[in-house]
């Protein structure tokens, strides 16, 4: 007789969590809040863009921000300061990313009455917030032009899982060596369907066009 | 960097099968890790030791691991090839129409427990 007993259960580790994000997706679809998840990697410019869209968008849409990171509460008064609306700041308690009952939690410390929109800045990390889904509607991320126009092919899955990709601090462009069309070419070999967005953040350039994207997105879902 | 985060979910579902199965005791876990998963066998290995240890159900267990490796189908010419070598272009006809057919698995294949 064996000394062991094989219970067989073959199922995907990310299996619950596409589950429980589903269900968030057709809640949040049911109440009219549109949730965009917004990644990229640390220092890619992610508060500053969102407080310039969030300027461009805050008299049309009802926002509100949730903020992830593993620790500190800087980007959330940041976001408070400077654009009026609601945010929290997220804890992951050392986890590299959101999963999808996090999202929820998150959710549950705001005041979702009335509000439209509700953007979360995902932990800074251009591999784990791709592989778990948050229950966002869509998923959005910033390249800025100093990380290299190479990087949709080192991290394929962050490419592939986005809708849109904002490529940030487009004016320091020819001092780095980045080439915008080839980042263009890379990003769509990992997702055809990918929309580029060029923006500077600091000076504003381009951000109308990703305000634009976000609310024609808002609009669409409360049809 | 992620690999205690999916040892975490690896945990939860054991339990949860675990208690379907009216088992309170798990001698090894056994894993698919595809190659091209992100996933890090040797990390996934450290953080279960840490992890693991402070469950009763899982103390002392061990994380197999079976690496799958990643092969890609090329729609183009109707061939199979090793994806870690050529990524996403054919080496055959040079197509890109490609796509992964297995390799990207973080599956728990199985568990395995202590007979009686």
């Amino acid at each position: 007789m064996d000394k062991v007993k094989v219970i067989e259960i073959k199922k995907s580790v990310f299996a619950e969590n596409e589950k429980d994000a589903d269900a968030l997706r057709l809640e949040l679809k049911e109440k009219g809040v549109y949730l965009l998840n917004l990644m990229s990697a640390p220092g890619s410019g992610k508060t500053t863009t969102l407080i310039r869209t969030i300027n461009l968008l805050k008299d049309k849409l009802r926002i509100a921000v949730m903020e992830a990171d593993i620790d500190s509460d800087v980007d959330a008064v940041k976001i408070k300061e400077a654009t009026g609306i609601q945010s929290i700041q997220l804890h992951t308690g050392g986890m590299c990313h959101l999963d999808a009952e996090m999202t929820r939690q998150g959710l549950d410390g705001l005041d979702l009455d009335g509000v439209d929109l509700v953007i979360l800045e995902n932990v800074g990390n251009l591999v784990c917030p791709a592989e778990f889904d948050t229950g966002a509607a869509r998923n959005a991320m910033i390249l800025s032009v100093p990380e290299g126009h190479d990087k949709p092919l080192k991290y394929p899955l962050m490419f592939s899982v986005c809708d849109v990709v904002v490529i940030n601090k487009i004016d320091v462009a020819p001092y780095f060596d980045f080439d915008l069309e080839k980042c263009t070419e890379y990003i769509h070999m990992q997702n055809p369907k990918a929309i580029v967005i060029p923006i500077c953040a600091k000076t504003g350039e381009g951000v109308e066009a990703f305000a634009a994207w976000i609310e024609a997105q808002v609009k669409e879902l409360k049809h | 960097m992620h690999e205690l985060g999916i040892v975490f979910y690896i945990i939860r579902d054991v339990k949860q099968a675990a208690s379907e199965n009216h088992v309170d005791r798990v001698s090894a876990v056994v894993m698919n890790i595809g190659e091209v998963s992100t996933v890090v066998p040797e990390y996934l290995t450290d953080c279960w030791r840490w992890a693991a240890d402070k469950e009763p159900l899982l103390a002392g267990s061990k994380l197999k691991i079976n690496m799958i490796p990643a092969v890609t189908y090329c729609e183009n010419c109707g061939k199979e090839y090793d994806t870690v070598q050529y990524g996403r272009t054919c080496p055959y006809c040079s197509s890109g129409n490609t796509f992964l057919l297995r390799g990207n698995e973080v599956e728990i294949k199985e568990i395995e427990v202590p007979n009686n």
